[in-house]
């Protein structure tokens, strides 16, 4: 170990390579605790009032629409042959693939041992859970006659019925909703410590119960860390191929079926990068307020993000690259209906829709290539936003521009969403950013015990060297802050 | 011997006995993780079997400085695994083949390759739910009422305190000599924790 500039043996100025801190500001224990709990213990901010008003009247604007659907019928949408999915089932894949983003956070980068991850974990996760509700409404209401979505799962009935296990209609019942419960466990068990340090801090009665009922009783016992830190890493090895097989699920309800366009074995690959990279861009679009309105700057970095946009920009290449790949394929499969479909999407009449698609998803990441402007705020919300609205096209492609022109010209047809539609896409908006901000107000939004595990002082080895950890001696932060 | 097994049991996951007296055992403080890992492994070495450690996070070797093995938590995954591999097997068999075959475009009844998606995700289900409850099995949790509690200082072990708690069901035990014993590891305050039983029955 180097602890000096100085080479020893030569006696000459040394550069040594040094990593920036994941924490910054130079934080204390104490200090992220007070930085992050705060936000749940001060009074209501009436900015916090303001975004919960406009979050839940669109939630509002949902129950209606759906009140209204249910009781009229799903003729209140677009929806005619031959285009029978129209927007519900492109909200339900856009969601599902925004949640996605949450799991590959806190499973997939935990098991690559990726430590930037602390910062953001807890919020991911949190969206994902959100994401995934908005995802699970969609084919619920799209069935029609909501009060009859029970049959899609296997239970003894009268009726002596049971569901269909070769339709994918049925794995996707199972994916989503054991995707859901899996996300929610995973959630809750990270979030019992910092529940625990809610409950310590706690100073009337009612919240010290609350809290203290949620943590379990939790103490932080090394006979406790030990099962919970093994049962983390088990949870990570289940959901990783768990968030994997979601997308590619929900991509055989398309692929599974003749529909040129959809009967395609690259959907599953090709869907779950598109899902990875609608998800950091909403990741991002939420981190890039949060961070600002509660002052997180030192533990939610400019590194931080600087790292989403280079994931953003890896999945937006491998989905720009699938986009290709279909063209090729279809091409090259010489079946007409395949090469018209392809020639459909980009030059038919819905070519407004690919366009927007392709200028989003493929063209805008691009710019994450230089590094000032992956590192800009500005610039990145931007681009996040944007990718979010390419990808919801995406799905608005796939779905739609397929089914308005299969095999038969005289089926052909032009859909076009209702009012109703729009309103319950913006709606589901609604249900998902009530859901997050009584989060952000409730809940420690950083993942308090994670963040300072990664801190250089949680080392006990680091004060084998640093005296009594009184004193930070800066060059100890050499080689990747490895103490050892 | 039941009882001392049941003892054993509770001690493995954090619970202590109390003595007649409501003697719980003798909370140690320590300055950092470095302090704490040092004590822990002292502890251990001078023979006290019915000790804790208390950090806001896991601290970093501490299971090697306490002696301790793997974590037993792989085992309950294992088996919710078989569970849900075994029962999404028999449901799609059993409702395909025998309870309600139906011809779909002429496909079998019932085959491997329609059924790996369930397979895979109920696999994962009972994997996960096994996981989850054998974790907090483990660890005794939901346990709402623990002496410690009565401890003000203890609240800070979830921000940035650390502790060490020996408890007064070690056979080594002995108030006045592991106190001392204690400080001389380097505690910074030493508080003996009584066990007043819970107020609200909790």
């Amino acid at each position: 170990m180097n602890t000096a500039n100085t080479d020893i043996a030569t006696g000459n100025y040394v550069e040594f390579h040094e990593d920036e801190p994941l924490v910054q500001g130079n934080l204390s224990f104490h200090e992220i605790t007070e930085l992050v709990s705060y936000h749940t213990e001060k009074k209501t901010p009436p900015a916090w009032w303001g975004a919960f008003g406009v979050a839940s009247t669109l939630l509002l604007v949902l129950v209606v629409m759906v009140a209204y659907m249910t009781w009229n019928g799903v003729g209140v949408w677009g929806l005619n042959n031959p285009v029978g999915w129209g927007f519900a089932i492109v909200n339900f894949v856009f969601w599902v693939g925004i949640g996605h983003a949450g799991t590959l956070i806190s499973a997939i980068l935990f098991l690559f041992r990726q430590q930037w991850r602390t910062a953001i974990n807890r919020s991911a996760e949190a969206m994902t859970l959100f994401a995934v509700m908005c995802a699970l409404l969609f084919p619920t209401i799209h069935v029609g006659r909501v009060w009859f979505i029970y049959w899609s799962l296997p239970y003894p009935n009268q009726m002596a019925m049971w569901p269909q296990f070769k339709s994918p209609l049925v794995w996707d019942a199972f994916a989503v909703s054991v995707y859901f419960m899996v996300s929610a466990m995973f959630w809750y068990v990270g979030l019992v410590p910092d529940l625990a340090t809610l409950r310590d801090r706690a100073t009337k009665k009612l919240r010290q119960k609350v809290f203290g009922l949620m943590a379990m009783g939790w103490t932080g016992a090394n006979r406790h860390w030990r099962n919970y830190e093994k049962s983390y890493l088990l949870l990570a090895a289940l959901a990783t191929p768990l968030v994997l097989s979601v997308h590619s699920v929900v991509s055989f309800d398309f692929a599974v079926s003749i529909v040129p366009g959809w009967h395609s074995t690259i959907f599953p690959p090709y869907f779950v990068s598109g899902a990875i990279f609608s998800g950091f861009a909403m990741v991002l679009t939420l981190m890039i307020v949060a961070r600002t309105v509660f002052g997180l700057q030192n533990i939610i970095t400019v590194n931080h993000l600087e790292k989403m946009n280079l994931i953003i920009l890896v999945t937006g290449s491998i989905v720009g690259f699938a986009y290709i790949t279909e063209f090729f394929i279809s091409w090259y499969s010489g079946v007409p209906y395949e090469q018209y479909a392809a020639s459909n999407r980009a030059f038919g009449p819905y070519a407004w829709a690919y366009w927007i698609m392709m200028s989003c998803n493929v063209v805008f990441p691009q710019f994450f290539w230089f590094k000032r402007l992956r590192r800009s705020i500005p610039f990145m919300f931007v681009i996040a936003i944007l990718v979010n609205v390419g990808m919801w096209f995406e799905r608005f492609v796939i779905v739609v521009i397929s089914l308005h022109r299969d095999y038969l010209p005289s089926a052909w047809d032009y859909y076009t969403p209702t009012l109703v539609d729009i309103l319950t896409l913006v709606g589901s908006f609604g249900l998902f950013f009530t859901f997050f901000l009584l989060f952000l107000r409730f809940f420690p939004m950083v993942a308090l015990s994670e963040v300072k595990a990664v801190l250089p002082q949680s080392n006990p080895h680091f004060y084998d060297h640093s005296g009594d950890g009184q004193v930070v001696d800066h060059d100890l932060a050499v080689n990747g802050g490895e103490i050892n | 011997m039941l009882k001392q097994l049941i003892s054993d049991i509770k001690a493995s996951m954090s619970i202590y006995d109390s003595r007649e007296d409501e003697s719980y055992g003798l909370l140690a403080e320590f300055a950092d993780p470095g302090a704490l890992y040092h004590a822990a492994h002292g502890v251990r070495k001078s023979g006290y079997r019915r000790y804790d450690t208390y950090s806001p996070f896991p601290v970093h070797g501490m299971d090697k400085a306490m002696g301790m093995g793997n974590s037993k938590v792989g085992y309950f995954t294992l088996a919710g695994g078989i569970f849900g591999f075994v029962l999404a097997y028999w449901l799609q068999w059993w409702t395909g083949l025998v309870d309600y075959p139906i011809n779909a475009s002429g496909k079998p009844f019932f085959s491997i390759e329609p059924s790996v998606p369930i397979l895979f995700e109920l696999t994962m289900l009972f994997a996960a739910f096994a996981t989850v409850s054998g974790m907090f099995y483990l660890n005794g949790l939901p346990r709402l009422y623990n002496p410690l509690f009565y401890s003000k200082d203890f609240r800070r072990v979830t921000d940035d305190a650390f502790f060490i708690l020996i408890s007064s069901s070690d056979s080594k035990f002995d108030a006045k000599k592991t106190a001392s014993f204690l400080t001389e590891l380097g505690a910074v305050s030493i508080e003996e924790i009584h066990d007043h039983g819970s107020a609200d029955g909790l």
